[in-house]
């Protein structure tokens, strides 16, 4: 069989997880790096296990988390869904409820991460299949809007619930990253604190890094088997037509408020990690533009493909990062000498009343603060995508691939 | 987000508490008509849900600030008119260059996406709304903009209600521009976009050009949303002007589009003096202390997912025929 591709004898095969040898191969070499990344010894990715970078990949492998969730909902389901910031709200408040310190004078539990951390999805989701009534039964772009108003509903709500969320612009501490087996002092295992793991010298962010790693991994392959069964299959045939689906025996009401379930308990799980992972957090946090960020996501990975959404959570993370590197890259040479100044001294303000698109000078003059490009770019981004190339990155790699598969024909 | 409605009930405890109410909620309810007809009038002639509306307020808003204050554009070069003339021209100036902004973002954004899936196009807006949004805000800067309404604050008592003259004028322009809007419709420009709202591609075969009709539609939303980011940046709602959270004005307006139905122009009126009023009934009874700050924000939102129990398609929505 050998230098046939795509050559299948039996169902299963066709069907397996890495049905080809590149994709055992690629997630094997992926599945080593990640791995190394804290200890900094591939030369050339070293800078990834800094502190500044673990910090950026680990909220990446918990919006992958939330990302999985509404790529559920929106992508295989075909539900539009801006509501996904509230879920990941009351997946956070819940965690904090139960996981929280017992003495203080908010709410608080003191029960241990594998108590609060499912409970955070189950709460959630419970929350999804009770909305999802009204949800259901509206379509299309009504949908939106009353997802929408989940989450300015749900903004006034943590917002007003100051024993819960610590109160408007003040926020509380999340519970940290720490395994109990119930309420004793010292943890069984500590992800936020330096430590030896097998003889290992190991940071705390490395710790909790790997965490976040290891519950984004098992919560893809959650994702990816969900969407070869027939749960997903259900899915996929209401997005693509919900009568036709309905006559061929898909219990559309049931799989609609299925789909919303499931995404709310990814989107409480991601939730209560964020929460936990940046410790402290206002309520004005589950705003309108964190649902934004994860529509934003799914698009640019590209709709309905578990890829897509890894892609999509890791470019949304680190653009901000690396547009703020772009920006004091381009001063640096604004400031310089040359040809390449006089370029760059028109995007770039050199002083606080200087023209320039970007102005790093907070508040004063013309021009963009970092912020504010990074809000652009995002806009734009997802206009270019949506108008360019719908599938998202994950559509790019797919004309790469095709176009190296046959070459050197075009097809 | 502060509610950002400032109430003058609680001004008249010897006034009539119900009366004013419901004066309040007319003069909210004639903003978020204006919001909803807006969208409504994109949504029905070129099928895109516009979440870019809030940001067209704010630039409106923004635009009038500039003309009518800093600017002083073209009203500098009308000395021999009145000061309050000179004004109503600077944001006449300021709304058509709204208009001409809305029909811009048509044009290189949404035009591209004809034909796409409506989800599609709705999540481009979204894009446009942050993009559009975050330079106005950029423009507006840390402090708010005042737009020199020439009435200022001045207030009409009739001893059982108290309006302000803005409120008064607010109504009545309203009232105008609803007219001029029902008027519309049933001109020759009007009756094609009904006809493209009700089928593109046959509107094409009988003549009608479809692009305009779109260009018509966005100029039109964009001023009715530039009037209402005026009536919304002035005494008595937000006295101080136009700021960064005045384009979220229109994030409660969309309750108002989905009470009334999607696709009704008279069920955008009817959903906004709804919400509105709903809106003022809670500033003015629901003041209990657990319902802590920005209760009426969500008054809207909270209507709305009501009456979708009860009618999925909203009060005057045409229920949508499915096939398959």
């Amino acid at each position: 069989m050998r230098g046939r591709p795509l050559l299948y004898t039996s169902y299963q095969a066709d069907q397996a997880l890495l049905n080809t040898t590149t994709k055992k191969v690629m997630l094997g070499l992926l599945l080593l790096v990640v791995a190394t990344i804290p200890f900094q010894v591939i030369p050339g990715l070293d800078f990834l296990g800094s502190d500044d970078w673990l910090r950026l990949l680990s909220t990446t492998a918990i919006f992958v988390v939330g990302a999985l969730g509404l790529n559920l909902l929106t992508g295989l389901a075909g539900q539009v869904s801006l509501g996904h910031a509230f879920f990941m709200g009351v997946g956070a408040y819940t965690a904090v409820w139960l996981g929280g310190p017992e003495d203080a004078p908010l709410l608080g539990l003191g029960l241990p991460i594998w108590i609060w951390l499912p409970a955070a999805g189950i709460v959630a989701a419970l929350i999804g299949v009770a909305v999802g009534p009204t949800a259901v039964r509206v379509r299309g772009l009504y949908l939106a809007i009353v997802t929408l108003g989940l989450v300015f509903i749900g903004d006034y709500v943590f917002r007003n619930w100051d024993s819960l969320s610590g109160g408007a612009q003040v926020g509380r501490d999340f519970p940290p990253l720490q395994f109990r087996l119930w309420k004793e002092e010292e943890p069984l295992i500590d992800f936020t604190t330096p430590g030896t793991w097998f003889g290992v010298e190991v940071s705390g962010l490395a710790k909790s890094f790997f965490l976040l790693v290891t519950i984004a991994v098992v919560f893809t392959l959650l994702a990816k088997n969900l969407q070869r069964t027939r749960v997903g299959r259900a899915f996929m045939s209401i997005r693509d037509r919900d009568i036709a689906a309905e006559i061929m025996g898909v219990d559309e009401f049931g799989y609609k408020l299925l789909a919303f379930g499931i995404s709310s308990f990814f989107a409480g799980i991601s939730g209560a990690l964020l929460a936990s992972f940046v410790v402290r957090v206002i309520p004005e946090r589950w705003d309108l533009f964190l649902s934004v960020q994860f529509i934003a996501i799914i698009l640019i990975g590209g709709a309905g493909t578990v890829t897509g959404a890894i892609l999509g959570s890791a470019f949304v993370v680190l653009l901000p990062r690396l547009v703020g590197d772009f920006t004091q890259w381009l001063q640096s040479v604004a400031l310089g000498e040359g040809f390449g100044s006089a370029i760059a001294n028109v995007f770039v303000a050199t002083t606080p009343n200087d023209f320039g698109l970007v102005n790093t000078f907070a508040g004063i003059g013309p021009g963009l603060s970092v912020a504010q490009l990074n809000l652009v770019i995002y806009g734009l981004l997802i206009i270019g995508f949506l108008i360019f190339e719908p599938l998202g990155l994950y559509g790019i790699w797919l004309r790469i691939r095709n176009y190296w598969k046959g070459w050197p024909f075009t097809y | 987000m502060t509610s950002g409605l400032v109430v003058l009930a609680q001004a008249t405890a010897d006034g009539n508490a119900f009366a004013q109410m419901i004066v309040d909620g007319i003069s909210f309810g004639a903003i978020y008509a204006l919001l909803a007809m807006g969208f409504v009038i994109i949504f029905k002639s070129t099928s895109v849900i516009n979440f870019a509306h809030g940001a067209l307020t704010g630039l409106g808003a923004f635009l009038i600030a500039a003309f009518a204050t800093v600017l002083d554009f073209p009203g500098r070069y009308l000395t021999f008119l009145p000061e309050w003339a000179q004004w109503t021209v600077n944001v006449l100036t300021a709304l058509v260059a709204a208009a001409l902004f809305g029909i811009l973002l048509e044009r290189v954004f949404l035009r591209p996406m004809v034909g796409e899936a409506l989800f599609a196009v709705a999540i481009v807006t979204l894009g446009v709304d942050i993009v559009v949004r975050t330079i106005t805000n950029d423009w507006i800067g840390t402090q708010p903009r005042p737009l020199g309404a020439p009435w200022g604050l001045a207030v009409v008592d009739l001893g059982w209600v108290r309006i302000a003259w803005s409120e008064v004028i607010q109504i009545l322009v309203t009232i105008i521009l609803l007219g001029a809007i029902a008027f519309f419709l049933r001109s020759r420009t009007g009756v094609a976009m009904r006809a493209t709202a009700f089928d593109q591609e046959t509107a094409r075969a009988q003549g009608v050009n479809v692009g305009r009709i779109f260009s018509v539609a966005w100029a039109i939303a964009a001023f009715l949303a530039g009037v209402a980011g005026l009536f919304y940046s002035i005494f008595p709602r937000r006295a101080t002007g136009v700021d960064q959270a005045t384009a979220f004005i229109a994030f409660r307006a969309f309750p108002a589009v989905i009470i009334g139905g999607l696709d009704s122009i008279p069920g955008a009126v009817v959903g906004g003096f709804a919400v509105g009023i709903a809106e003022s009934a809670a500033n003015t009874y629901l003041t209990f202390d657990f319902l802590g700050n920005g209760f009426p924000g969500i008054v809207g939102y909270l209507l709305m997912m009501v009456v979708l129990l009860i009618r999925p398609y909203g009060l005057l929505g045409t229920p949508e025929i499915r096939r398959v």
